[in-house]
């Protein structure tokens, strides 16, 4: 064990380090989920960061990488939250379907969609989720029809991150039309602006759009557009929760800039807050640091070789749980100013707090339910019964 | 940048654990129980057999020179298996303290004996209030306002305290300690007495990682064999979702224990933090896995017969030696009030020179 940085690793923190100085916009970028401008404004960001080749820097550089280990992921997101850089409006694209791409994707695939993606010309929306299928995602009902060399596309998805003004999402369909459950499924991609596709808003908890409906009538997409077998698609779904809960969706960085945000804020307010708030901020900074020491760990193995397993699950958890603290202790510490809107003159850094508290909110929902991920880490971490 | 346990610390932490198994199993504690003893000494013989008195012991002193990193994990398979005799406190903390005085006058056969498994030391730090085995120890080492002494134990000098832990005999010592029995002036024994403390609250927060763990897998192995309702209790979300809400606590606790034990040597304010949240975490994980654990076997985790009251009060006592919640907090606090936080500050004193 040696928990020293190398000195390419430094080097590599201060390159970061001084280009995102140069260029991360001096005012925040608005609102991805609110206006076609915010998300437009982002996907210029994306392109900036393309051409500084700091799209997705453990990519190969023939897809736009750096190919560089996840040890300097890591270092990089941290220099790249510590610069309050733009969230990432191409999230699920490049640390979602990117590293599936990656594992599954024959070469002609790889080369028509991940330069793409890293640059930020093709924005990317999951869409797995129906009525019907939520925790049960083996429930899917979309179909997709062979016809040819193509595919159609019928059905209702839901929930469906930023779909508003993708241009692309890679959907979970029923392409043996007599299978049940997690078989004959397959992932396909398909454009947001095909013709039979539209798109439905649906309005967030904060009244801002932010996921959308997806009905397919009859779209018809290139086989092309299949990513791994016919039928494979539920493994490779799983592939990508692996990582969507695991490691690259959130980033320890995030949470520790939360925590940082939190202890600013206790000592504006420290001499009226209680032992409990004082002890909750403590809190709040050993579960970012421990996050952080558990994905450097993670990180390890997997450079060595290891795969990603029941972390997937206990991150989850962990990171979900961790920020609906930390923002209910900052809520605390603003007392009345805690329900203050982003539009009220005394709001604190803008109602940054209670929108943050909102989405945290969310967080033991998507990427698989928190009761889903304790059933995972019982029954294949502990080995608890199935029935 | 490398978090992983090099291959020699994993084997040596596998043969720790592998002989763990075979003399520290749930029967040779019950045995122990029946017969009211608190160590066995075959036992104790067989680990000392493994030569690890040194680990932590310069070379230049008779030692392995090896470093807490090396420790961490024996100390948490010792905590796995409740182990009632004191390699913990004996190698872990003891030895290396008397060894940063060993150039003294008396040390240095005291020192000789703990090395070859003769003998073990008891220390009488001022933040514990009980010296736990005193009564196996040859001697002690004693903190005062007028620096670190080296006392001989007699039985006269001890007084028992009777711990819940069946396997932890408690003493004070009353003793005179004064200019012969001296190692150390207060000033030149502030600092090891310092690191002894965070050796000390580092190898207890490893102890505690491994009861929590077998608190757990204990819970588990019961929710698989007992049936109600027709199905085993552990096919009951309402267990695996306790049950899962423990690992979760453990696996987060976990690294930060193996982080602090990889700092301690840096003997510095972010050492310090990240050694009192691992005492901090590995406290929390414990006692939600004991308490979790009793739950989990219904009326039998409240009975004698189960072995989830040992480690119960192991974890109550462990929890508040070598500094207990409150202190522990403060020593976080004074590094998240004072030191630049944020993204950048995960190995602070690395990214400082950055
Ligand atoms: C902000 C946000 C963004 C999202 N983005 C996307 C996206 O981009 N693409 C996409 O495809 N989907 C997306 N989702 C959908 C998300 O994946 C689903 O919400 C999630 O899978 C849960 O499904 P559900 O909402 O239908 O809840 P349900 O499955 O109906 O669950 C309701 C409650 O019941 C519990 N429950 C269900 N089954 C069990 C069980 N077996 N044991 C115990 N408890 C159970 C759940 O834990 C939950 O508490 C998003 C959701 C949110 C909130």
């Amino acid at each position: 064990m040696n928990l020293i940085y190398t000195e390419e690793q430094k080097a590599f923190r201060r390159e970061v380090r001084s280009w995102l100085e140069a260029h991360v916009p001096r005012q925040p970028l608005p609102s991805f989920d609110a206006s076609r401008e915010g998300f437009e404004a982002h996907r210029e960001w994306e392109r900036i960061l393309d051409e500084g080749r700091w799209g997705m820097v453990t990519w190969p550089e023939r897809y736009g990488g750096r190919g560089l280990d996840l040890i300097q992921w890591l270092i990089f997101e941290e220099e790249y939250y510590r610069a309050g850089a733009p969230l990432r409006v191409n999230q699920n694209g490049i640390f979602l379907l990117g590293p599936t791409l990656m594992e599954y994707g024959t070469p002609e695939q790889k080369s028509r969609f991940l330069p793409k993606m890293a640059s930020g010309d093709e924005i990317w929306a999951q869409a797995w989720s129906e009525p019907q299928a939520g925790s049960d995602l083996a429930a899917v009902r979309a179909s997709a029809t062979r016809a040819g060399d193509e595919y159609v596309l019928r059905g209702h998805k839901i929930w469906s991150s930023r779909a508003v003004f993708a241009d692309w999402a890679f959907g979970l369909f029923r392409s043996d039309p007599g299978s049940e459950r997690h078989k004959g499924l397959s992932l396909i991609f398909f454009p947001l602006d095909a013709p039979g596709v539209r798109i439905q808003a649906i309005p967030q908890i904060d009244g801002e759009t932010g996921f959308a409906e997806i009905f397919l009538d009859d779209v018809r997409v290139p086989a092309f557009n299949r990513l791994g077998a016919e039928g494979e698609g539920w493994a490779i779904c799983m592939a990508t929760a692996g990582f969507e809960r695991g490691l690259m969706l959130r980033s320890p960085a995030r949470f520790q800039v939360t925590a940082r945000r939190l202890v600013e804020l206790f000592k504006t307010c420290e001499r009226d807050a209680d032992p409990a708030i004082r002890a909750a901020v403590l809190k709040a900074w050993m579960d970012t640091d421990a996050y952080a020491l558990s994905i450097y760990h993670t990180a390890s193995r997997l450079n060595a070789g290891g795969q990603i397993g029941a972390e997937a699950s206990t991150n989850k958890i962990f990171w979900s749980e961790m920020d609906i603290a930390m923002h209910k202790t900052a809520l605390s510490l603003l007392g009345a100013r805690a329900e203050l809107s982003r539009h009220a003159s005394e709001a604190v850094e803008a109602g940054r707090w209670l929108d943050g508290y909102f989405f945290s909110l969310a967080g033991p929902i998507y990427a698989g339910s928190n009761e889903i991920q304790r059933n995972i880490i019982a029954e294949r971490m502990l080995g608890l019964p199935r029935v | 940048m490398d978090f992983r346990f090099y291959d020699e610390q994993v084997m040596t932490a596998d043969v720790v654990r592998a002989l763990l198994a075979e003399v520290c199993s749930s029967q040779d504690l019950r045995r122990l129980l029946t017969t009211g003893g608190a160590q066995d000494e075959t036992r104790w013989k067989k680990l000392c057999e493994l030569g690890l008195a040194g680990i932590l012991v310069p070379e230049g002193d008779g030692g392995l020179g090896l470093a807490p990193v090396d420790f961490v994990q024996i100390a948490e398979a010792c905590g796995y298996r409740c182990l009632p005799e004191p390699l913990v406190d004996n190698v872990g903390i003891a030895l290396p303290l008397l060894a940063a005085f060993a150039d003294r006058p008396g040390v240095a056969p005291y020192l000789e004996r703990a090395l070859a498994g003769e003998i073990t030391v008891a220390v009488s730090h001022p933040i514990n209030s009980y010296v736990p085995h005193a009564d196996r120890d040859a001697a002690a080492l004693i903190a005062r306002d007028d620096g670190l002494h080296l006392v001989a134990i007699s039985p006269k000098m001890l007084t028992m305290q009777p711990s819940a832990d069946p396997f932890r005999r408690l003493h004070t010592i009353a003793c005179d300690p004064g200019d012969a029995t001296r190692i150390a002036g207060h000033e030149e024994a502030a600092i090891p007495l310092r690191q002894t403390l965070d050796r000390g609250a580092l190898f207890t927060a490893a102890q505690l990682l491994g009861m929590a763990q077998r608190c757990v897998d204990l819970a588990v192995g019961y929710s698989k064999e007992r049936q109600q309702f027709g199905r085993p209790i552990g096919s009951y979300q309402a267990i695996k979702h306790h049950l899962a809400t423990v690992q979760v606590k453990i696996e987060f606790a976990r690294p930060v224990v193996y982080a602090a034990a990889a700092d301690l040597p840096h003997d510095d304010l972010h050492s310090r933090a990240r050694i009192s949240q691992a005492k901090l975490t590995a406290s929390e994980a414990a006692d939600l896995a004991a308490h979790t654990a009793i739950q989990t076997h219904g009326a039998m985790g409240y009975s004698w017969e189960v072995d989830v009251h040992l480690y119960l009060k192991r974890i109550i006592a462990l929890t508040q030696v070598w500094g207990g919640p409150s202190f522990h907090r403060e020593r976080v606090a004074a590094r998240v009030f004072s030191a630049p936080l944020g993204p950048e500050t995960t190995f602070a004193r690395e990214t400082d020179r950055a």
